[in-house]
């Protein structure tokens, strides 16, 4: 639960793509531990929103900080910065030309955070973790959807983020999968990770979120409380759009 | 047929052996400079974007046989010009010059045909971990762009073995070169050429025959 220390602070971030105002207008604060969940329609500006705390696309205006870097700022190294934010891709995005184990040792051998060793200890724990010990030398093209996400987790983790970021993580598994990824990301949440996620998994987000988020049109519409949002909603856009999903 | 085997062979053997250095020699020049190139262009650097693209387009807009011989004649005339007057390039030193350039501007295209058509979800994966641009290349899209480009790059390997001939005109003693000579010697230009061509052949069908292999094994690795 929130610790009451804010780890991401966006003040009214705004990105274009062209003459394409996708954010208009966006402020939110989130406190370290939080899990925040994004809800909104199809091309709402929920992917941009969350790539632009990563910077894997550039904000037009206003400003991001992330433990206390202002990711931003043309002069920040937002390498560094990237080390301590996980993300979760909808189609997992896994190194197919390496091994499980090589997929999650990657980044800590390259950046030179930890020895080969301690790197492959680590990937071991981490494979443990999310339940595939047996599939470290296993190539990504030999594991299920689900598998790969889980993959794709331990990958993040490798990196000892203290911010994760999921896109959509469970919307290109099939049905049985998603229970698996889910319960990954239900562990992470009960350590104290601070999340970000967007998803449409409403009994997820019940169940986990401390905050729902609702965007549309490139603005927060609403936010509250899994319970405020999903029985109380009081925008007419929440309500229209929980009519559609629930 | 085989009075001229007997009288040239060994010849004809060095010769190829020219050939094969003379290839292998531009062959790694063109791969530096194709990649060098290819990652002018996929960048975003508009500088370099204008500089890779004026390379390729302006050496592909050039016969390979007026580079050999602006290299060869044109370059060193220059540089005397310019007051160095013990420059010298020998044809083996031109010939790997204008070649490299050359198929490195193809090497270039090739390359980054290959970069290209490795989904943009690798590169901010990558990223997204904290490795940077160079690194990701290095480790995460050059690796798998090279497994995309291994046919088109055997095929430029077997082109470019071919296009050595054509500096049999600055004088280099590769095997057309050597062919020409045993011709004019002998008379017997059937014979000859058709020796000369079936050492070619044979060697470009043994390359296309290893490639396939590597090609195999290659694909195989990705389990
Ligand atoms: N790289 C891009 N270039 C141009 N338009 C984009 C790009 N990325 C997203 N968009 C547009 O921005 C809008 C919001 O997209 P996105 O953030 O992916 O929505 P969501 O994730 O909520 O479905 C859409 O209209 C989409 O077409
Ligand atoms: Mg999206």
């Amino acid at each position: 639960m929130a610790e009451g220390k804010t780890i991401i602070s966006v003040k009214n971030l705004k990105k274009s793509f062209g003459r394409l105002d996708v954010l208009k207008d966006m402020s939110m604060d989130i406190e370290k531990g939080e899990v925040v969940v994004l809800l909104g329609p199809s091309g709402s500006g929920k992917s941009t929103f969350l790539r632009c705390l990563n910077q894997l696309e550039a904000a037009t205006g206003g400003t991001i900080i992330v433990d206390g870097q202002t990711v931003t700022d043309r002069h920040t190294d937002i390498n560094k910065v990237r080390e301590n934010i996980g993300m979760l891709f909808q189609h997992f995005n896994l190194f197919p030309h390496k091994t499980v184990m090589q997929n999650i040792t990657m980044a800590p051998i390259a950046l030179k955070t930890m020895s080969k060793e301690d790197a492959h200890a680590k990937g071991l724990a981490l494979l443990k973790r999310v339940g595939l010990s047996d599939k470290a030398d296993a190539y990504p093209s030999q594991l299920s959807g689900g598998q790969k996400q889980r993959v794709a987790i331990a990958r993040a983790l490798a990196m000892n983020p203290d911010i994760m970021l999921f896109d959509e993580p469970t919307s290109a598994l099939d049905p049985e999968m998603v229970g698996e990824v889910l319960a990954v990301m239900k562990e992470l949440a009960a350590d104290g990770m601070t999340m970000v996620i967007v998803t449409h998994e409403i009994g997820f987000a019940r169940e986990v979120a401390d905050r729902v988020v609702f965007i549309d049109a490139g603005y927060i519409v609403e936010s509250g409380s899994p319970k405020a949002i999903f029985n109380h909603p009081k925008e007419p856009r929440t309500i229209d759009f929980l009519n559609k999903v629930l | 047929m085989i009075a001229i085997i007997q009288t040239y062979g060994s010849m004809l053997v060095q010769a190829l052996g020219k050939t094969l250095l003379l290839t292998l020699l531009s062959l790694s020049f063109a791969m530096i400079i194709g990649l060098i190139i290819s990652l002018m262009n996929v960048g975003k650097n508009r500088f370099f974007n204008f500089f890779g693209t004026a390379y390729v387009d302006g050496v592909r807009g050039v016969p390979l046989i007026v580079l050999a011989y602006f290299i060869y004649f044109g370059v060193p005339t220059g540089v005397k010009m310019m007051g160095f007057q013990d420059f010298r390039l020998t044809a083996l030193q031109a010939g790997t010059i204008a070649l490299a350039m050359n198929c490195g501007a193809y090497m270039a295209e090739i390359i980054r045909a290959g970069i290209e058509s490795i989904d943009k979800g690798q590169m901010e994966a990558s990223r997204s971990l904290g490795l940077n641009y160079v690194k990701t290349m290095r480790l995460v899209i050059l690796p798998q762009a090279f497994r995309v480009m291994i046919p088109s790059i055997i095929n430029q390997f077997i082109i470019t073995l071919k296009d050595t001939s054509i500096l049999s005109v600055i004088g280099f003693p590769e095997l057309t070169n050597m062919g020409k000579t045993i011709a004019g010697n002998t008379f017997k230009s059937l014979q000859t050429w058709a020796i000369v061509g079936i050492m070619y052949m044979i060697v470009i069908v043994a390359l296309s025959k290893v490639a396939k292999r590597v090609e195999r094994r290659v694909n195989l690795g990705r389990g």
